[in-house]
């Protein structure tokens, strides 16, 4: 089991996910029109790249936007949330070793109880998304069956996980659900609403434009749409 | 029946069509009809495969649900945080349905979507700099408001309005010869306190092309007067062009983008025509962001720019205020607290935020802000169509309750409105509220505030 689960299924999954996310960022790009969304992109690719990277850079900081600085409660759930889940994957000491063993490569990796700080950070985090669905009626009308099994599909790797890293009994048997949540994970990114993974940047990039080229990113300033 | 003879899915473009409608005394009939209006399923399906990319389906399909736009959305506020008033169910529950029944919607969905798309949200576009995935829902109800166009299900006054646009190239029934002799008129009426004054038409090479919205000719022809004395104390070289001097687009409130793009080339034409090196247009925030903003997509121009340079009316002021051509009497300054509505149209869409300020700073000795202000601030509440649409009234007079808070909150009883639609709102909302509040143009206070030259005084008896 522990074979197929690291070797061809974990091979198929990040497949479905590089190449899935490929396909979503050039559908994205060519569906964009200048006459239909009344853009013009090319036209004025510089004023349009500068408020494309103005529009990402801004909201990938905590409190750089408007939107972020009135509700700063949801600001830092909502960051901690994505710290955690980008983070803890990619330089886990764990991950990184079998990366290691496999091909001889390595990145910079963090300590343990970091790891398993933010690891708790984002169950904690998901917890209370999922009560802040519950508990807000502007958010409650926009919840569906389908946000809560986004959430389940991004925190189950980080639950099992930490359950077999820490040795709780059935360790080979939590192991084995980790890696398939891991990859369950990665296959439902291109898929679902997990696509905001690559189409948050296409989005805002596009925003950043739109405001760039044409509405006023030429003449008004210090703002980041 | 299918399609009744007022409220169907033609547009209007003959007088007969619009006198028709006109006749039928607020709309009754034509709303009567609607209630029997068919959806042409496939035709609206197949508009939205042809018409709807990744940008709107990749904004409805990544939609976070979280919420953060509820508390950018006035309407939302103003309505005790009705749930039902959040951008983003407000989409969801009307385009991203139709999408996801591939179009298969009934009579009754898309009277609710009709009233969503006109009644419960302006275009102010204020969600969409408030949402972390950047989805603009303004963007989208501008684009749903199309569909439902085409489908029949408009507001009658705007269906009417598209085809004023349609008819004669202007929001109201203003004709190339009312139009000329209003200018005629007006010159004649200024002239004798401000000798020498003209109002030029149809001059060719002038640097300033003037275009205003219909309604000015129509009920109020002192504006242009007023436009008209500015231009001359600055020593403007300007003109008027007797065709495509309507810069306006009610068309574009309708989603009935065929007379968009009738109305904007028209103007456009004109520019052509006349080979201006600019053209300023008046203090209406809409008609800027159809002529300058929108316009030119429309007209197919893949610059994304107008023939020539075109500037808001607050631009020009800005600019003849910092060169001198207009210069203020520092004893007329006003002394009163002031305080200044942003335009959504050319201020969050066009950053003007700025230039509105610098005039605030020649001409008020004690100007203070709304709060939120800038690209931040709420529409006047009757943005987007909904001042005009009578059965909308209750719904329209709930929404001009933000901008009273605010109005109320600056402590200022005067209020600068460099837009028709906000001015509008702001009226309308005195008439209801009655605070004392009163509301301008830049143009008249200006008039009152700017030093005349020797030279363009009246001789002394």
């Amino acid at each position: 089991m522990y074979e197929i689960v690291t070797g061809p299924l974990l091979w198929l999954s990040f497949s479905i996910f590089f190449i899935g996310c490929l396909y979503r960022v050039i559908w994205y790009f060519r569906g964009l029109a200048w006459n239909l969304d009344r853009v013009a992109y090319k036209a004025h690719m510089g004023a349009g790249i500068k408020g494309a990277l103005r529009s990402i850079f801004f909201w990938l900081f905590p409190f750089g936007t408007h939107s972020w600085r009135q509700k700063p409660g949801m600001t830092i759930l909502f960051f901690s949330f994505h710290i955690g889940l980008i983070v803890t994957p990619i330089f886990l000491l764990a991950h990184n070793m079998i990366l290691k063993e496999r091909w001889g490569i390595s990145l910079w990796t963090l300590p343990e109880g970091v790891a398993d700080g933010l690891t708790i950070t984002v169950m904690v985090a998901c917890v209370l998304l999922i009560l802040r669905r519950i508990a807000l009626p502007e958010v409650r009308i926009l919840t569906t069956v389908y946000d809560y099994l986004v959430l389940i599909i991004s925190v189950a790797p980080f639950v099992t996980g930490y359950l077999a890293s820490h040795q709780f009994a059935g360790y080979q048997f939590w192991l084995i659900m980790h890696i398939l949540c891991g990859e369950i994970f990665l296959v439902s990114i291109p898929f679902t609403k997990l696509s905001h993974v690559v189409l948050f940047f296409c989005s805002r990039a596009q925003l950043g434009m739109d405001f760039g080229i044409k509405r006023g990113g030429m003449k008004g300033k210090g703002f980041a749409w | 029946m299918p399609e009744g003879t007022l409220c169907n899915k033609q547009t209007v473009d003959t007088l007969e069509q619009l006198q028709a409608l006109l006749n039928d005394r607020r709309g009754e009939r034509y709303y009567e009809e609607m209630k029997s209006l068919e959806v042409e399923k496939k035709a609206l399906w197949a508009t939205i495969q042809k018409t709807c990319k990744s940008r709107i389906r990749t904004w409805l399909e990544i939609c976070a649900h979280c919420g953060l736009c509820a508390d950018s959305c006035f309407l939302y506020t103003v309505n005790n945080k009705d749930p039902k008033q959040v951008p983003a169910y407000k989409i969801q529950s009307t385009l991203g349905e139709i999408i996801k029944r591939k179009g298969d919607v009934d009579n009754d969905f898309m009277h609710m979507v009709m009233e969503t798309a006109w009644a419960k949200c302006t275009c102010c576009n204020r969600c969409g700099s408030y949402c972390p995935h950047g989805i603009d829902m303004g963007i989208m109800f501008g684009y749903l408001r199309g569909l439902c166009f085409s489908q029949g299900f408009v507001p009658w006054e705007l269906k009417i309005g598209s085809g004023m646009h349609r008819v004669y190239r202007a929001q109201m029934d203003v004709t190339e010869t009312d139009w000329v002799e209003t200018c005629e008129w007006m010159a004649e009426e200024t002239e004798e306190e401000y000798p020498g004054l003209t109002i030029p038409v149809d001059k060719v090479g002038a640097d300033i092309m003037y275009t205003c919205n219909a309604r000015e000719p129509k009920h109020y022809p002192q504006d242009i007067a007023e436009a008209a004395i500015l231009f001359h104390i600055a020593g403007e070289d300007w003109t008027v062009p007797s065709k495509g001097w309507e810069q306006t687009s009610l068309s574009m409130f309708a989603g009935d983008w065929g007379a968009c793009i009738m109305q904007v080339k028209e103007v456009y034409a004109a520019m052509e025509r006349l080979k201006p090196k600019r053209m300023v247009g008046t203090e209406c925030g809409h008609a800027h962001r159809a002529t300058v903003i929108e316009g030119p997509y429309w007209a197919g121009r893949k610059d994304g720019r107008p023939p020539v340079e075109c500037l808001h009316y607050v631009e020009w002021v800005a600019e003849a205020l910092r060169t001198g051509k207009l210069k203020i009497d520092p004893a007329k300054k006003i002394k009163e607290p002031l305080t200044l509505q942003d335009s959504c149209n050319y201020v969050r869409n066009h950053g003007l935020a700025d230039i509105t300020r610098e005039i605030m700073s020649y001409i008020a000795e004690d100007f203070r802000e709304m709060t939120p202000n800038r690209e931040n601030n709420y529409c006047c509440g009757g943005g987007g169509g909904f001042n005009g649409i009578g059965i909308f009234r209750p719904q329209r007079n709930v929404a001009l309750k933000m901008k009273r808070k605010q109005i109320r909150d600056s402590g200022c009883k005067l209020v600068v409105a460099p837009c028709h639609n906000c001015w509008d709102a702001i009226r309308d909302m005195e008439e209801v509220f009655q605070d004392g509040i009163r509301w301008s143009f830049l143009k008249p206070l200006l008039i009152d505030m700017v030093i005349i030259p020797d030279h363009l005084k009246p001789p002394e008896e």
